[in-house]
């Protein structure tokens, strides 16, 4: 029995607040593992885990593998591109490779929402997400959450603010579930269009001025703009977004006040955020990625390692 | 069983119900060689097979308007025998099939390929053209000889005809040889790749929305033709309560519209796609529970004049793929009568209307003067159980593809056995 709820981390909507404080307060420990001269511990020892990327990423990818090295796990990686998925591979392939190289644990980032959800009705091993198209990343919500843990010592009461392109992101998604479990409140902020409907009934507040909202929050999640959408009628254009959304050096020099940077990369510099701000004081975006791998760290380790997880 | 004989049948004890002239009555029947014989008290002889109808009702066999017996070109989720052989045993004896094959159906020669293929099968199979060449949307097709050829309508089935004008072209030329045009009312634009009800629950499951506007916009633009240039507009699967508004508007303008709602859509709702679901992803994609109650609402009152199946096998690795990717489709032929007799009769309906939403609305869509159980006939006849309770399960599935979300759920009211001329199905006569 693992020691969390769920065998699987498929999303941050069903995890109970009691388990995301147990990732997170493992998280931190974990942290300390990092801060070694030799980084790594044998809790996972003879455990397979598989990093099966059906779409492009690096530093979700490299974060996991680091996690799992760092645990003392046997890692493989199987990388896909999407192309081979329009073709029509199913995910009963994709399940048929988990069951054939006989893995404990099969970390998944896939581009269609719900890949997760249907190969946990297929196979055994124990599946985390890394990313399911426009539906949830919880790992990215964890690290964040632990970030915010880290700089402002709680996160219940905060005043979060997540900006941009709402619709089309699983890391707002996971962060809206995840926020609203530990107490935060949340603002979501964007062009209207691009927050999705009915996303209010999910407990969260929308303001699309970026000003008030900077003044309102103690923090800014800020998202990645995809270049792909601009210029072809969905977002107008850079200069557009950037005047109304972007977060510049100039906009939050007037509003004289404290407020913690997050993004959570890859950074488009000077469109969603300027290179300024993303290294400055206040922004906490390389703490993010180093707590990415100890939040990863710690998710395997409760998933499968010898306090919890499976050990038959 | 499917059998086949053409041994005479005596059907003793049950009830008859005339959809078309809305009588009932108790009355014996006797079936031979695949004909109706006779209607009324009979004495039972040595050659006759004895079916004690008692408490059963008996009905004329159902009439699908929109399947998907995928043949030509995809005989790997259904053929026109396996599709017959799905659609007798859920009740229905006449199925108009619609053109999206590979190829498609949009000559006079494929439409001759279905009517010489299907002479004896199971069904009656009545194909459906293709308004325009290769479902293309751009030029007419041979809408004169497809009809001429068998054609009992035409439509591009789950292509919709985006440009206003081709559709009214397909309005003005299909009156002259008297066919329903049928298009699958979805704004493809504000469709803009959604695969589920565009909502919180779409929202929450991260999945692209496809909104009800994408279905009513299109609705309001082919009554707003139809109305302008006349023609015989039959509107498919409607899913929407936005849709049902509007076509009860136009109905009571005289506008000579007619609809057809899914078991589906009046069964189930986007909550069945909690678990990504790849066997309840449809086009038009099911929807809220309001809209739900507003198709069921419309059927009531008359706005929706029939139920129709959009039966729409496809292979177990089609449904397996991630849910971006599975096609839209769910085979509904078997567990039609069961669903639909469940969900209307708790909404205050009788079987008796239920069995008019599956024989006199189909009939009146496609402008068929029928006439039920005449002597000389070819026998077409259900007998149904009304108070059965049963559980729908996969052995009930007839069809090449078994792509239901249906499977496990239960019912009330179930067909019991069908007569399609020589065919019969069910207990009572194996």
């Amino acid at each position: 029995m693992s020691v969390l709820k769920n065998k699987h981390l498929i999303g941050l909507e069903h995890i109970p607040l009691e388990d995301i404080k147990k990732l997170i307060d493992t998280g931190f420990t974990f942290r300390e593992v990092l801060d070694r001269p030799i980084k790594k511990v044998p809790s996972l020892t003879g455990k397979n885990v598989v990093n099966l990327f059906f779409e492009n990423s690096t530093r979700t990818r490299i974060s996991f593998e680091l996690a799992e090295k760092r645990l003392s796990a046997d890692v493989a990686n199987f990388t896909a591109n999407s192309s081979s998925l329009s073709k029509g591979e199913s995910l009963k392939d994709t399940v048929q490779n988990i069951y054939a190289m006989k893995m404990d644990c099969a970390v998944i980032r896939h581009p269609s929402p719900g890949a997760c959800v249907q190969l946990t009705k297929y196979v055994d091993a124990v599946i985390i997400n890394a990313g399911d198209g426009t539906h949830e990343h919880p790992s990215q919500a964890l690290l964040d959450m632990m970030s915010l843990k880290e700089k402002f010592k709680k996160i219940k009461g905060l005043k979060i603010g997540i900006v941009g392109d709402i619709l089309h992101s699983r890391v707002a998604l996971s962060n809206i579930y995840g926020l609203n479990k530990m107490g935060a409140k949340v603002i979501l902020c964007g062009p209207p269009h691009l927050i999705p409907k009915g996303i209010h009934e999910l407990g969260v507040k929308i303001n699309s001025d970026i000003d008030e909202v900077i003044e309102w929050a103690d923090a800014l999640n800020v998202l990645r703009i995809q270049r792909e959408r601009m210029g072809i009628g969905i977002i107008p254009s850079v200069r557009e977004y950037r005047n109304y959304f972007g977060i510049t050096q100039e906009r939050l020099d007037s509003h004289k006040k404290e407020i913690v940077i997050l993004h959570p990369g890859p950074m488009n510099r000077g469109v969603e955020i300027d290179s300024s701000v993303a290294d400055g004081d206040q922004a906490i975006i390389l703490d993010q990625v180093l707590n990415g791998v100890a939040i990863r760290m710690s998710i395997l380790y409760l998933l499968l390692g010898p306090d919890g997880g499976d050990t038959n | 069983m499917i059998n086949k004989s053409t041994q005479s049948i005596l059907l003793e004890g049950g009830t008859l119900f005339d959809p078309f002239q809305n009588k009932k009555r108790n009355t014996s029947i006797l079936i031979e060689n695949g004909l109706i014989k006779e209607v009324g008290e009979i004495t039972l002889s040595k050659k006759m097979k004895k079916v004690d109808c008692k408490g059963k009702l008996i009905s004329p066999g159902f009439i699908d308007i929109h399947a998907h017996f995928r043949e030509p070109g995809m005989e790997d989720k259904e053929t026109l025998e396996t599709g017959s052989r799905a659609a007798l045993s859920g009740g229905f004896t006449r199925v108009c099939v619609m053109p999206n094959t590979n190829p498609p159906l949009d000559s006079p020669e494929s439409i001759r390929f279905i009517i010489e293929k299907t002479i004896d099968m199971p069904v009656k199979i009545f194909p459906i053209g293709a308004i325009t060449i290769n479902q293309q949307g751009i030029e007419m097709a041979e809408i004169g000889g497809m009809v001429t050829a068998g054609a009992v309508a035409v439509s591009d089935d789950g292509l919709p005809v985006q440009n206003g004008q081709v559709l009214r072209y397909a309005f003005e030329y299909a009156q002259k040889y008297g066919v329903p045009v049928i298009n699958h009312a979805e704004d493809i634009c504000l469709k803009n790749g959604g695969v589920m009800n565009e909502g919180s629950l779409s929202t929450k499951l991260g999945l692209p929305g496809n909104p009800d506007i994408s279905e009513s916009v299109m609705v309001h633009r082919d009554l707003e033709i139809a109305d302008y240039c006349g023609g015989r507009i039959h509107v498919p699967h409607v899913s929407t309560r936005r849709s049902v508004d509007l076509i009860r508007q136009y109905k009571s303008r005289g506008l000579n519209v007619t609809a057809e709602v899914t078991p589906h859509h009046i069964g189930l709702t986007e909550a069945n796609l909690l678990d990504y679901d790849t066997n309840a992803k449809v086009a038009p994609p099911l929807r809220s529970a309001s809209d739900r109650e507003a198709v069921i609402e419309g059927l009531i009152d008359g706005t929706i004049d029939c139920i129709a199946t959009d039966h729409a096998p496809h292979t177990i690795e089609d449904k397996e793929m991630d849910f971006i990717n599975s096609p839209c489709g769910m085979i509904g032929l078997e567990s039609a009568f069961g669903l639909c007799h469940t969900v209307m009769t708790n909404a205050g309906a009788s079987s008796e209307d239920v069995i008019k939403w599956l024989t006199k609305g189909p009939a009146t869509v496609m402008g068929w003067k029928m006439e039920a159980l005449q002597i000389g006939q070819h026998a077409e006849i259900v007998i149904i159980d009304t108070d059965k309770k049963w559980t729908f399960n996969k052995s009930d599935i007839k069809s090449r593809s078994n792509n239901s979300p249906i499977v496990g759920m239960e019912f009330t009211g179930k067909v019991i056995s069908v007569i399609s001329g020589k065919y019969s199905f069910g207990i009572l006569l194996d």
